[in-house]
């Protein structure tokens, strides 16, 4: 981000370097760790509970009763919004995980052995990327049921491709780099040279590809929970709750609003984080 | 040379491409025994780097080699990957030319050095990590234990190569091949690694293979030279005597075009006219034959064998040699 400035680090003893982070590194590191801190402590909360619906209290404006007022049912806004973050970071930060972990693995295999192998995964991936996504979604959810699992299995499945082409590109290039021949001729095993060599090195852009896999997902999820294929109802999750402010859009905006900005916000923290991360964890940069 | 430690013999390296079969190194002999220095020299193409890969058995997947390696009493070109492994490293250790990349810039000194060490050697952590220090310390790098956390891209290109010479002398090997050690690195910096070079080999008497374009290098640094041309030897001599006396009109070229301080200023450097052949056509006669200025006669027609001059050490390969005494 244009705002991170990256001061070249001072040679002293110590190999701890500081850099300047900025304010909005501070600002969305602020938010994630509210946002987490509320979806991990909801129940402790004193919070009207997000399934109880109120007849009389429906569409609610803001009141101290209701903080950010009440939906088409009459349920508390706030205590949705904060509970269908625990949904959403939970798909958004599980999916990417599973996809980090099986399409990294694959790709640097592919990348180090070449050959078949790599012919193989390439081509699978390729298929899978053909594949509508949406078909992909309806068909699980028709056969396995709606439920945050599945949800997350689908999203993470679809994020494969993805990673394994990140960490492939990333193997291929660093494959050829003197350091790898060095190991070898310094009687490295595949496997060393695999977790050794390679893996902290595909790590920095995966690691940089996940947060925005997070991202991704959070709005991934947000759009099929508004399909209706995402959470089975009652439980909220922003992109059902936006789904579910769409029917009032005219008389009460800010019930599909307001979780559409949490979104934005969560999504905008970790993009920018994560840019953050990739800057300060890459050694290269001071290299020259 | 009987009791060699390393023994080429006849080897080739076949690299297919797309315009057709290159031959990287072209029937080479080569042997270097314990507690010796062979420098090869050429310039950029010649196939060095390619005999290197091929004695290590590195070779990119697609190259063919024949011939055979002879190491230690066993031909490495037949051994298994495993005990490959273990004999690299363990036995033969390289360094390579840009110490800004043969290091793994993600892993600090320590880790590199530990894990090589732990890779062959039975040691435990504080053991690796006590040999590492000492390492370090061998090879003339201030306040080592600090270094160990550090990243390489902290260390400068000479502080760098020195820790590639560590990881590669930290297994003791037999045999340590440095190709184009000091390329990357600056005059001043060149002589210190290559005097480091030299001490180590003295001290642990270890056979080593010093690869290079500069014959200023392989000056009283080698017990022999073997000069490259289009992946063939065209001359070898212990390096006294290729100093003293050179036939090939190739090292003289060689040699010619090496700056020298005593010139006047502005004259110009005398270089090699022309560019090496194309490896994927080979020539029929003398490979050095279309940029040589005593290329006369049966030269583009016949390749000239590798013949002994005064003692069977000296070798050339040609046929209107530098006349003795004639001089360059």
């Amino acid at each position: 981000m244009a705002t991170l400035e990256l001061s070249l680090e001072e040679e002293g003893t110590t190999p701890v370097r500081r850099r300047q982070l900025g304010m909005l590194f501070w600002i969305a590191a602020g938010w994630m760790v509210l946002v987490f801190a509320v979806a991990i402590f909801a129940d402790l909360l004193p919070l009207p509970s997000p399934t109880d619906m109120d007849m009389l209290e429906r569409r609610a404006p803001i009141s101290a009763e209701h903080w950010l007022g009440t939906d088409g049912l009459g349920r508390d806004e706030l205590s949705r919004l904060i509970y269908g973050a625990r949904i959403s970071l939970i798909v958004g930060l599980c999916a990417p995980m599973i996809g980090v972990t099986i399409g990294g693995a694959l790709g640097m295999l592919a990348g180090y052995f070449r050959g078949r192998f790599e012919s193989f995964v390439v081509g699978s991936m390729d298929v899978l990327l053909a594949f509508p996504p949406l078909i992909l979604a309806l068909a699980v959810t028709a056969y396995l049921g709606q439920s945050i699992f599945n949800l997350t299995c689908i999203l993470g499945v679809l994020g494969i491709p993805a990673f394994m082409r990140v960490s492939r590109a990333a193997t291929l290039s660093l494959a050829r780099r003197e350091f790898v021949i060095a190991a070898q001729a310094l009687g490295a095993t595949h496997a060393r040279i695999l977790l050794r060599e390679l893996l902290p090195n595909v790590m920095l852009p995966l690691l940089a590809f996940f947060l925005l896999g997070v991202a991704v997902t959070i709005v991934v999820e947000g759009s099929l929970s508004f399909l209706g294929l995402g959470v089975p109802p009652p439980i909220s999750s922003w992109g059902s709750m936006i789904g579910e402010g769409r029917e009032s859009l005219d008389v009460a905006p800010m019930l599909a609003f307001i979780p559409a900005i949490a979104m934005f916000l969560t999504v905008l923290a970790f993009n920018l984080i994560g840019d953050t991360m990739r800057a300060l964890t890459d050694p290269r940069q001071g290299a020259l | 040379m009987s009791g060699a430690l390393l023994s080429v013999e006849n080897v080739m390296v076949d690299l297919p491409t797309p315009r057709g079969n290159l031959r990287a190194v072209d029937h080479v002999d080569l042997a270097v025994g314990a507690g010796r220095t062979l420098g090869i020299v050429g310039e950029s193409g010649c196939g060095k780097t390619m005999l290197s890969r091929a004695i290590l058995q590195l070779l990119p997947k697609k190259a063919k080699l024949s011939g055979r390696v002879m190491f230690d009493g066993q031909d490495l070109t037949g051994l298994s990957a495993e005990k490959l492994r273990k004999l690299r490293g363990r036995s033969l250790a390289v360094v390579f030319q840009d110490p800004m990349t043969s290091l793994n810039p993600v892993l600090t000194i320590g880790t590199q050095l530990i894990e090589t060490i732990q890779e062959h050697l039975e040691l435990d952590l504080a053991q690796a990590r006590q040999r590492s220090i000492e390492l370090l310390a061998a090879v003339g790098i201030p306040a080592p234990e600090q270094r160990l956390a550090q990243y390489p891209h902290q260390l400068s290109g000479g502080m760098r190569q020195r820790v590639a010479i560590a990881v590669a002398l930290s297994c003791e090997p037999q045999l340590l091949i440095a190709d184009e050690p000091t390329t990357a690195l600056d005059v001043t910096i060149q002589a210190q690694i290559l005097d480091l070079l030299a001490r180590e080999q003295q001290r642990r008497h270890m056979a080593m293979i010093i690869i290079t374009h500069d014959l200023g290098v392989v000056a009283g640094r080698t017990d022999e030279v073997a000069v490259m041309y289009a992946g063939r030897v065209v001359e070898r001599a212990p390096t006294p005597a290729l100093f003293k006396r050179m036939r090939m009109p190739y090292t003289e070229a060689l040699l010619a075009a090496l700056p020298k301080l005593d010139v006047a200023p502005h004259t110009p450097l005398p270089a090699i006219s022309g560019r090496p052949p194309d490896p994927t056509r080979p020539l029929k006669g003398c490979s050095f034959s279309p940029r040589c200025r005593y290329s006369a006669g049966r030269c583009t027609t016949e390749k000239p064998q590798l013949s002994p001059a005064e003692t069977q050490e000296h070798v050339y390969a040609c046929f209107h040699p530098i006349a003795a005494g004639a001089g360059a």
